[in-house]
């Protein structure tokens, strides 16, 4: 499906949406309430299909977070990028575990190094950071570390 | 205090409850975990009812360290993440820095970073096949598959000055020009695998023993491989389409003759063929290329600081495991504001509770082999 095509479908799905199609991917950028509607129709409508997340990740903007999700559809080979901006002192959005199932460890990276909830997680622990790792996110642009510096 | 005692404490061996269930520790320090990978299995019996990976024995935050590093100096970085196939690590790096500066690569550039990539491929998979046959206990094929890597590793050496993190390749081309050697010493190389590639087969593929072992186990759907995000040969072996090569071909893979390698098993043993058999295709782009390199640069002209413009830039490329994913954000300095690596080991490693979940304990060692995995990549 072509771009315009996507925008088109997505608009159908959920007229809130706005778009961003200067990159190489369609852009879509949502509020973290609307997300978890658009995020079931996304992989199961038949004309999006979009069964395969290759990325899930965060950004800290330092106002705020932004989750992204990169996703494209195995049988027509599109693709669309999902942004969900999120409050930086409470940061919480709704797993999309369910939808795709690589979602779950990934949603770990993120809650760990980022600090987001995700709502609905089917478990939410700490993954790679050592247990007992609270409070602190080391991929946020204020987290320092004089001890085990990472900053070249 | 360290992670592992409080783990080891835990979970020491003994039954939980009254459903007999137990759980052991694989790890973190195990040979069939190939690093410091550690799983946490509970068992009822010999019958693996979960299996939980603890993470982070190697994490170094490649991704926060590249965010103070400059576009030249963090492609180098990323060939400690997958070790075996830091070459393609650093090509997908440098593709990303290139689509964001829109830096054309002279045709030379890209034919010696396709041959290299698939060079490194085949030593990847040569040292899988090793490994992998060596975790089921024969130790035979181990230096069968050590000798062919062995010369692919002296050609590596030769070229880049490094035989396992080459770091060859700077945005815009290659380091340095290929040896005078190069092509001499991969014809030989190419002459070696074809004598001794039926050994491959003879000693492992046809083995009965091995068939029995692998055949079943690890049963893996097409749509899982989707859902779970597998990528690579352990999901080409569930018949799911996957080679960036050729969904989004970067460089000249688009005019190269090769085949994506698919296998309709869904087991361990698909997942053995598909590597097996695309260690030949490799092959066959080498032999397409290796006579074929054209004159010219081996690097465009780019400026000393590289700055790239304000926006996002996302580059797919296809390791020896599956996607590697680099997603650059930038704001238009000399660093990047934030980076991500999609790895492949990590999603496949997410899909190893669902795949042992069933069968018995002795068969994990079958499933993980023919995931793949290697720790760094996973850990980054």
């Amino acid at each position: 499906m072509s771009k315009e095509l996507l925008k088109f479908r997505i608009t159908e799905l959920l007229p809130t949406a706005t778009f961003d199609d200067s990159g190489e991917w369609l852009n879509v950028e949502l509020t973290a309430a609307e997300w978890p509607t658009l995020a079931g129709a996304l992989c199961k409508d038949s004309h999006l299909a979009l069964d395969y997340m290759f990325c899930l990740t965060c950004i800290d903007w330092k106002t705020h977070l932004t989750m992204v999700y990169h996703m494209t559809s195995t049988s027509f080979r599109h693709s669309v990028v999902v942004k969900v901006k999120l409050d930086r002192d409470k940061p919480e959005v709704v797993s999309v575990s369910k939808c795709w199932r690589t979602a779950e460890f990934h949603e770990r990276e993120v809650y760990e190094m980022f600090g987001v909830n995700f709502l609905h997680h089917p478990d939410l622990r700490l993954l790679i950071l050592p247990d007992g790792w609270e409070g602190k996110n080391p991929l946020r642009k204020d987290f320092e570390d004089p001890i085990n510096m990472i900053r070249l | 205090m360290y992670r592992e005692t409080e783990i080891l404490q835990q979970t020491s061996p003994g039954i939980i409850g009254e459903t007999g269930e137990f759980t052991i520790n694989v790890g973190p320090q195990h040979p069939a975990t190939h690093g410091v990978l550690h799983l946490v299995i509970t068992l009822s019996g010999e019958t693996i009812k979960k299996v939980e990976p603890h993470l982070g024995y190697i994490h170094r935050s490649i991704e926060k360290m590249c965010e103070s590093l400059n576009y030249r100096q963090f492609i180098y970085v990323t060939s400690r993440m997958d070790y075996l196939s830091a070459h393609i690590n650093n090509h997908a790096c440098a593709l990303c820095v290139e689509k964001g500066l829109q830096i054309e690569v002279p045709p030379r550039a890209q034919v010696i970073r396709i041959l290299m990539d698939e060079l490194t491929r085949v030593a990847s998979h040569e040292l899988w096949w090793g490994a992998m046959a060596m975790d089921l206990g024969a130790f035979t094929p181990f230096f069968h598959a050590f000798r062919e890597r062995e010369s692919i590793n002296e050609i590596m050496e030769e070229t880049c000055g490094a035989r396992l993190t080459m770091n060859y390749i700077a945005p815009g081309g290659v380091v340095q020009d290929l040896h005078p050697d190069f092509q001499r010493r991969v014809k030989e190389f190419l002459k070696l695998y074809k004598r001794k590639i039926h050994e491959y087969d003879e000693l492992v593929t046809g083995n009965i023993i091995f068939q029995n072992r692998m055949k079943g186990i690890g049963m893996l759907s097409a749509k899982d491989a989707i859902s779970y995000g597998v990528t690579g040969p352990a999901a080409r072996g569930s018949n799911v389409s996957s080679d960036i090569r050729k969904i989004q071909p970067y460089e000249i893979y688009d005019k190269l003759e090769f085949d994506e390698v698919l296998e309709t098993g869904c087991d361990s043993f698909a997942r053995y063929m598909v590597r097996i058999r695309e260690m030949q295709q490799s092959i066959r782009i080498i032999e397409q290329l290796i006579d074929n390199i054209p004159e010219g640069d081996f690097q465009a002209k780019t400026k000393a600081v590289l700055k790239l413009p304000k926006g996002e830039f996302y580059t797919r490329v296809e390791t020896a495991r599956g996607e590697l994913g680099v997603y650059i954000v930038s704001e238009g300095g000399t660093t990047p504001y934030r980076i991500k690596f999609r790895s492949p080991g990590f999603s496949n490693l997410s899909v190893l509770d669902h795949i042992a979940r069933g069968s018995k304990i002795g068969d994990l060692v079958a499933m993980m082999g023919t995931l793949d995995l290697v720790i760094p990549d996973i850990d980054r």
